[in-house]
């Protein structure tokens, strides 16, 4: 990687691209792709070099220069990029934003100020509410659309949210939400069919606390495709032999979905679920470009982001991590612990 | 050989975790338990759900395709009374230059340049990497692993601040490309080693045995073997890669330094919604060019892309 980087502030001239700082389109493009190209020739050159070097080694230690060759590279930018910054943040998380040292201070901090006490909350309603949400409205639609017609088509149109950015999502939504005072036509579908209704139009993003709710809508409206896919992978893996057998023993539809189908998909649910749970925790996009957290909408990811980077406060805003890490920590474990158990039913 | 290998291929090219098809007739009996299920509530309800889902990005897809008076002022429902269509807002904002002007086309390019190494160079190391923890015997190799998978857990958040330290102060390479590729490739590596992992694990130990035999080395067992049997995996992960890369906000607001000379477009579009008044007209087919490459991935490829998610949702 070294040669990508450059050790001389000579090789760092062409990563400067003047032409484009000039507004030449053309040649900005030409010099970005040039770097593109020669970004991927040396890593290319890097890793074949390493590859065939380490085959031509002589026999005594080439076993261990091979080993080498494979692992480093991942295992030096993990150290590097990973494990040290995630140590180093609960360091920070203890300190100021000149760097000392200054105890649980940050915390008495997060805990006492009233907008970050609504930052925390606000994160426990996502948290509560978009994996619910996401996973009934999912299974809910995969069981009705199992071997319908069109099948595919349907499912197409409920997962595709997912292939987008919460950045699009969130201009799309921005623009349901759109509030016009009465008397103006309304551009926002969601005010016109209150006012088809004969409603008072709404600004759903502002009113708070039900901002957070539409906030939230966007979420579950990408993650439900998610939950649908895996379900009614998980739902077709059911045994067909069982569910006849509940019918042949007198059980309605319901039952046989309560009774055969809802166990038969447990382990699938749980890794719905959760993993809903951890992306949910960690959701940053949506609040950043809906209402830049105002309003009293902040989530801890959003808060943490313009703590440490728009105000400067890096220890407060390693705080917030630090706290985001110890909410998803248990979560993850109870994964692990499912997942170990289903391995020794196995 | 041939054999064991068709059979490797057909094994990684099933997600991981679901087995294989069950024979014909218990099919068609479980197609008739299931219709009992699909009542005509049932059918309603998924419409509305479908109906629901669809409607928010067509609403947007019509409004990026009107006049740009139009869309400040009247809802893009109207359209079908009063149609009015144009490319306009399209020329606009990709290729009007000028201070006040979106630029999309130089973020587009942004985009793209950012993207594409940092879908390979992850993949390559995991790859690398994977190979090494499925069949290469060493000391410590099992907790090495696990503490990589345990990594996934670490929220991005955690590791910003210092990585941007790192990247100005020791390397002074902050808000520029190598930047941006360096940080996606250690954020994307936990679960790229892991799901690859998964995949190379599962290759027939023989194939790989047999190999050795005839005296091939390490390098020569993963670029004749490895590589070739992997690349439906491979495939699948480097697709949820690039998307990752395409659609992330995060990693490019803190490491890309956000200028027109590096950053991609999910950081200017949401400059763009920061002021929304100003640029309601432009949004619609400004959001349209950032969706346009996912949308074209998902649809082309989406075999690949649920394959991808089923195997790294039920993990091996």
């Amino acid at each position: 990687m070294s040669a990508l980087i450059g050790h001389s502030p000579t090789l760092l001239n062409p990563l400067a691209l003047p032409m484009a700082a000039r507004g030449d389109f053309w040649g900005g493009v030409w010099e970005k792709f040039g770097l593109l190209i020669i970004g991927v020739a040396a890593f290319a050159a890097v890793i074949g070099l390493l590859l065939f070097l380490v085959d031509r080694a002589p026999k005594r230690g080439r076993d261990i220069l091979q080993l080498i060759v494979f692992l480093a590279p991942a295992v030096i930018l993990l150290a590097v990029g990973l494990v040290y910054p995630a140590i180093r943040t609960g360091y920070l998380a203890f300190t100021n934003r000149q760097g000392d040292f200054i105890g649980i201070d940050n915390f008495v901090w997060m805990f006492t100020q009233p907008e970050i006490l609504i930052t925390l909350g606000n994160t426990l309603i996502w948290v509560a509410l978009v994996p619910t949400l996401s996973t009934a409205i999912g299974l809910a639609y995969a069981v009705f659309i199992d071997k319908s017609k069109g099948e595919k088509v349907l499912k197409s149109l409920v997962f595709m949210p997912m292939a987008i950015s919460f950045v699009g999502a969130g201009i799309i939504w921005r623009f349901v939400y759109e509030y016009r005072a009465v008397g103006f036509d309304q551009i926002g579908i969601l005010n016109q069919i209150i006012i088809w209704f004969g409603g008072e139009p709404q600004q759903f993003l502002i009113n708070s606390p039900w901002n957070t709710f539409f906030l939230i809508i966007v979420m579950v409206w990408i993650q439900t495709g998610f939950a649908m896919v895996l379900l009614s992978a998980a739902i077709k893996g059911v045994p067909a032999e069982i569910i006849e057998a509940s019918r042949l023993d007198g059980a309605n539809a319901w039952q046989q979905f309560v009774n055969v189908t809802i166990p038969g998909i447990r382990s699938t649910l749980v890794v719905v679920v959760t993993t809903i749970s951890i992306a949910t925790l960690k959701v940053f996009d949506i609040v950043r470009t809906m209402t830049g957290g105002n309003f009293d909408t902040s989530v801890i990811a959003n808060e943490m982001y313009t703590q440490a980077f728009n105000r400067g406060e890096f220890g407060q805003g390693a705080a917030l991590a630090l706290v985001l890490f110890l909410m998803v920590l248990p979560i993850v474990i109870y994964n692990v612990r499912v997942m170990r158990k289903q391995r020794e039913i196995r | 050989m041939s054999e064991a290998n068709a059979e490797a291929v057909a094994e990684l090219d099933r997600p991981i975790g679901q087995k294989a098809r069950r024979p014909k007739g218990a099919g068609g009996q479980a197609n008739r338990v299931k219709q009992r299920l699909t009542s005509r509530g049932a059918t309603i309800a998924a419409i509305v759900i479908a109906a629901v889902w669809t409607i928010p990005t067509f609403g947007l897809l019509v409004s990026s395709f009107r006049p740009a008076d139009d869309i400040a002022k009247t809802g893009w429902w109207t359209i079908f009374t009063n149609p009015a269509f144009t490319l306009e807002n399209y020329g606009d904002v990709l290729f009007t230059s000028g201070a006040s002007s979106t630029n999309l086309g130089a973020y587009f390019v942004n985009s793209l340049v950012i993207a594409i190494p940092a879908t390979l160079f992850p993949i390559a190391i995991a790859t690398m990497a994977a190979y090494a923890f499925a069949w290469i015997k060493f000391r410590g190799s099992g907790a090495i692993f696990v503490l990589i998978f345990a990594l996934q857990i670490v929220p991005l958040q955690m590791a910003l601040i210092p990585l941007l330290q790192i990247f100005a102060q020791v390397l002074g390479i902050s808000g520029t490309f190598p930047a941006v590729w360096i940080a996606h490739t250690i954020f994307g590596l936990p679960l790229c080693i892991f799901l690859l992992h998964n995949f190379i694990a599962e290759i027939p130990a023989e194939v790989i045995e047999a190999a050795k035999v005839d005296g091939a080395s390490n390098t020569q067992v993963f670029l004749r073997i490895i590589l070739p049997l992997a690349t439906p995996a491979i495939a699948s992960i480097a697709i949820f890669q690039f998307l990752w890369v395409w659609n992330d906000l995060l990693v490019a607001l803190v490491f890309s330094g956000g200028t027109v000379d590096v950053a991609p477009l999910t950081q200017r579009l949401a400059e763009l919604v920061g002021n929304f008044g100003r640029n309601q007209e432009r949004l619609p087919a400004a959001a349209f060019i950032s969706l346009i490459i996912p949308l074209i991935v998902f649809f082309s490829l989406q075999r690949y892309f649920v394959r991808g998610l089923l195997a790294g949702s039920t993990k091996g």
